[in-house]
């Protein structure tokens, strides 16, 4: 366990150390990104891991981004405090639209397919809202007048943001870890397993369903307002959407949703195939990714539904075991 | 006509047939008694198709069972009334009947066959644009059968046709077993009612515990002093 | 005053037609969707991307090919169908036995292809058919022949599967298998075949749907987005696999869209639709919950 502990503390320290060794620009421009995104698709595993299959979280994403730069923009609300409040904002939308979904017992598809519209429609308020946001050209945060950098949130300076998105990642990591180990956790898979017996074993479903969404809305609110902070550019189709929400299911399919780096090893694929797509084929790379992207995912569901994270795991801890029928039976992501 | 030769079946790991071997001449009236959770259910199952079995052969007039198709072994002339009647209860009647007359063979004679079926069952006719679901479980028992005569078979699997129907319903599904029979037809029937079923088949089998225990003639099972005690109450 | 009211009027009214026109077509579009998921327990959640690659398919035999619109039409319809059936084969039969949301997420992968496809291969220019229908103006109020058309051609198809669904052995089959799942083979019915037929008149009435849209809207990769939210309050508001449900919940958000449009853009009408959803399932959770998965 110590031992554990320390390859931890170890492995953390070499990330922070990492930027201060290796400064090269693009690969840490990457490195961020792929430090935000896992904090994105980690949140949408810590209620997708128990089977509140969500594509909202595009949605909130948005909110995220669109809110913050609104604020300042329009308002000179500091993103200190305009941040909070558009996770604010996203957390009430998630209790507007989940508590109806949990009270009324709306599972499965029709949970799917209610929080697939709420993403849709958030990007088309953005779109509608052209006055304000810019539409689908998207939207460009104002600089901040010199000397208020720290006031704006907004740093030239790589490393910096290297540090922020890296603390961002852990703290979503622990959060991951807190959830694993406290009674939301067994009411969750209690209620993933079977909702009428979890309510009869005085488990209160709604409550427990509406907690993990709102903290898995929060997270990714927080994704977005900082995905805005550091790119200082966002347009609906990059932040909000369907196709957004998509990604972060297929992001964390593919890494694996019940590992707490599952969703790390996602966006890392992801990102970096992106990427490689972007240099090989420059600006004819555009729709290829997202091509790769949708035939992975088919692929994935069909021959490796535990993600390759989870897959690596399960081979490492019961080497014997794993038949692809029994396996697929015990995907929370996959219970109804 | 039917062959059954040394069935082992089930569901999952769990066996529920060992052994069996049963024939069916053609026109004649088998019946296979038991009690509940002996098999009789998985034995027509396996008959009909929707489960496989394990191990051993089932012919149909010379063709191997087991390696047809589950929804090509309704052309081989078996037809299966289910237990519980399973009947499509949001579709009219005349759509259930439509169903039972599926199968490319049947299609072709479904005017008449259709006209049959409401020759043995007025009932249906007046019924057929009635939802089946909410009509009593006698008549749902009549459609049940009817749907299964659609597609002209040569042979009957009837499955606990007098289950959960008040005691007069009863004696009238029995009634039309007779009449089924002395039309031409074979039939297999499984039931729990075993006083009754004894009047209407020729033979019959026992099956405890997924194996057969006793075969004979009705009169030559009815008359056994296993039978009596522990069916017949006498 | 009264002038004015009189103008207020006959926009209202013109805007209420024009809903019941829109209708039509989402009616058409929920009678896929719920079609599928009655018979075969699966939601295509790239529905509406199937409609996008026949707009385009309509674009290039008419544009490009130089077909008579008439004759392009039969040809998108069976191309979407064949789409259909080609996703049902490849995607979802191999995941029949797996749970529901894995089948709803490979089709979430599917409508990344076709959108990455349509972007990859055709581009992300808005195109349209070029041909501009006349307008039918009737009193002061003014309909366009394409809703016109489209709402006439969406009530035909749609009537066309009911005579298919209840006329035929195949369609009473297709109502059958929703009910029993089970006994089907005691029928003589190999699903298999049910569910790949099923699958290719869902995507022959996306196909229809196509070839109506086209008319009114111009294609781009993401056309798909701009229907696909609205169609599957629709299912979720008339309850998944209930046509009839469907069908009135499809009216019910075209005129709140159509109405909404009035008072401004028509996003706006979407988010409208949006609310009153939300506001739905909170007073009428009954009607929601008719056919739970």
């Amino acid at each position: 366990m110590n031992r554990q502990a320390a390859f931890w503390i170890i492995a953390l320290l070499a990330l922070v150390a990492l930027p201060f060794v290796h400064r090269d620009p693009y690969h840490l421009h990457v490195l961020v990104l792929i430090l935000i995104w896992s904090f994105a698709y980690t949140s949408w595993s810590i209620m997708g891991r128990f089977g509140l299959v969500s594509l909202g979280h595009g949605g909130f994403m948005g909110i995220g981004a669109y809110v913050t730069a609104l604020l300042w923009n329009h308002l000179g609300v500091s993103p200190w405090i305009g941040i909070p409040l558009s996770m604010a904002t996203a957390g009430v939308l998630a209790l507007v639209v989940a508590y109806p979904c949990f009270r009324f017992r709306i599972t499965g598809h029709y949970f799917v397919l209610v929080t697939l519209a709420l993403s849709g429609i958030v990007l088309q308020v953005i779109t509608a809202t052209r006055d304000y946001t810019g539409g689908s050209l998207g939207y460009t945060p104002q600089r901040a007048p010199s000397g208020k950098w720290l006031f704006a949130l907004q740093f030239d300076d790589k490393i910096t943001w290297y540090l922020i998105a890296l603390a961002v990642w852990v703290a979503g990591l622990v959060i991951w870890r807190a959830i694993d180990r406290s009674m939301i956790r067994h009411a969750m898979e209690a209620i993933s397993e079977d909702e009428d017996a979890a309510a009869a074993a005085g488990v209160n479903v709604t409550a427990e369903k509406l907690k993990i969404t709102l903290i898995s809305a929060l997270m990714t609110a927080l994704a977005g307002a900082l995905y805005c902070q550091y790119q200082m550019f966002i347009s609906p189709d990059t932040v909000s959407g369907i196709a957004v929400s998509l990604q972060m299911v297929f992001a964390a399919i593919v890494g694996g949703v019940y590992v707490a780096l599952g969703p790390t090893v996602g966006a890392v694929i992801t990102i970096v195939l992106a990427e490689v797509l972007r240099i090989s084929f420059g600006t004819k790379a555009v729709g290829w990714d997202n091509l790769v992207y949708g035939v992975l995912l088919v692929l994935f569901i069909i021959f490796l539904p535990k993600g390759i994270l989870g897959s690596v795991i399960d081979r490492i801890k019961s080497p014997r075991k794993p038949s692809r029928g029994h396996e697929q039976q015990t995907v929370p992501i996959a219970r109804r | 006509m039917l062959e059954l030769r040394s069935i082992d079946a089930g569901y999952g790991s769990f066996q529920v047939l060992f052994d069996v071997s049963l024939d069916v001449k053609a026109g004649e009236a088998v019946g296979v008694i038991g009690p509940n959770g002996a098999g009789k259910t998985t034995l027509m199952r396996v008959i009909s198709g929707l489960i496989r079995p394990i191990r051993g052969a089932i012919a149909m007039q010379g063709t191997d069972v087991v390696a047809t198709p589950a929804h090509r072994i309704v052309s081989l002339g078996i037809a299966h009334v289910p237990e519980n009647r399973r009947l499509f209860p949001r579709l009219t009647v005349a759509d259930n009947l439509k169903m039972g007359a599926y199968m490319p063979g049947a299609r072709a004679h479904y005017a008449e066959r259709l006209e049959f079926v409401f020759e043995l069952f007025p009932r249906m006719k007046e019924r057929r644009h009635q939802m089946a679901g909410t009509m009593s479980g006698g008549e749902q028992q009549m459609c049940a059968i009817g749907r299964a005569l659609m597609s002209n078979p040569k042979l009957l699997l009837l499955d606990e046709p007098s289950a959960g129907l008040a005691p007069v319903v009863v004696q009238q599904v029995f009634e039309l077993v007779r009449r089924i029979r002395s039309s031409g037809l074979t039939v297999l029937i499984v039931e729990q009612n075993v006083q009754q079923v004894l009047r209407v088949v020729d033979r019959a089998y026992l099956l405890e515990a997924g194996s057969i225990r006793a075969a004979g003639t009705a009169a030559e099972l009815a008359a056994s002093d296993t039978i009596k005690q522990a069916y017949l109450g006498v | 005053m009264q002038s004015f009211l009189n103008i207020f009027d006959i926009y209202l009214l013109e805007a209420v037609i024009n809903g019941i026109l829109l209708g039509g077509v989402l009616a058409l579009l929920a009678l896929g969707l719920n079609l599928i998921f009655g018979v075969i327990d699966v939601t295509w959640i790239c529905y509406a991307e199937l409609v996008m690659i026949g707009m385009y398919g309509m674009y290039y035999l008419v544009q490009v090919f130089h077909l008579p619109y008439w004759a392009a039409a039969p040809l998108v319809i069976l191309l979407v169908a064949l789409l259909g059936a080609a996703l049902h084969f490849l995607v979802i039969a191999p995941l029949l036995t797996a749970p529901p949301i894995n089948q709803l997420l490979a089709t979430g992968g599917v409508l990344f292809i076709l959108q990455s496809f349509a972007t990859v291969a055709f581009g992300i220019d808005f195109r349209n058919l070029g041909i501009r229908l006349p307008v039918l103006a009737l009193g002061e109020m003014n309909f366009s022949y394409a809703r016109l058309l489209s709402f006439g051609a969406a009530l035909v198809g749609m009537v066309g599967v009911y005579l298919f669904l209840t006329r035929t052995f195949t369609g009473t089959a297709i109502r059958a298998i929703a009910q029993d799942r089970q006994i089907m083979p005691l029928m003589g019915v190999d699903p298999k075949r049910i569910y790949l037929v099923t699958s290719a008149i869902g995507g022959g009435l996306a196909g229809l749907a196509a070839c109506l849209l086209v008319l009114q809207y111009d294609v781009h990769p993401f056309v798909g987005l701009s229907f696909g939210p609205i169609t599957f309050l629709i299912c979720v508001l008339g309850g998944l696999g209930n046509f009839i449900g469907g069908f009135i919940a499809a009216f019910v958000f075209a005129e709140i869209i159509s109405l909404g449009g009035l008072f401004s853009d028509l996003e706006w009408g979407y988010v409208l639709a949006f609310a009153f959803f939300i506001i739905m399932m909170f007073i009428r959770p009954a009607g929601l919950l008719a056919r739970r998965s």
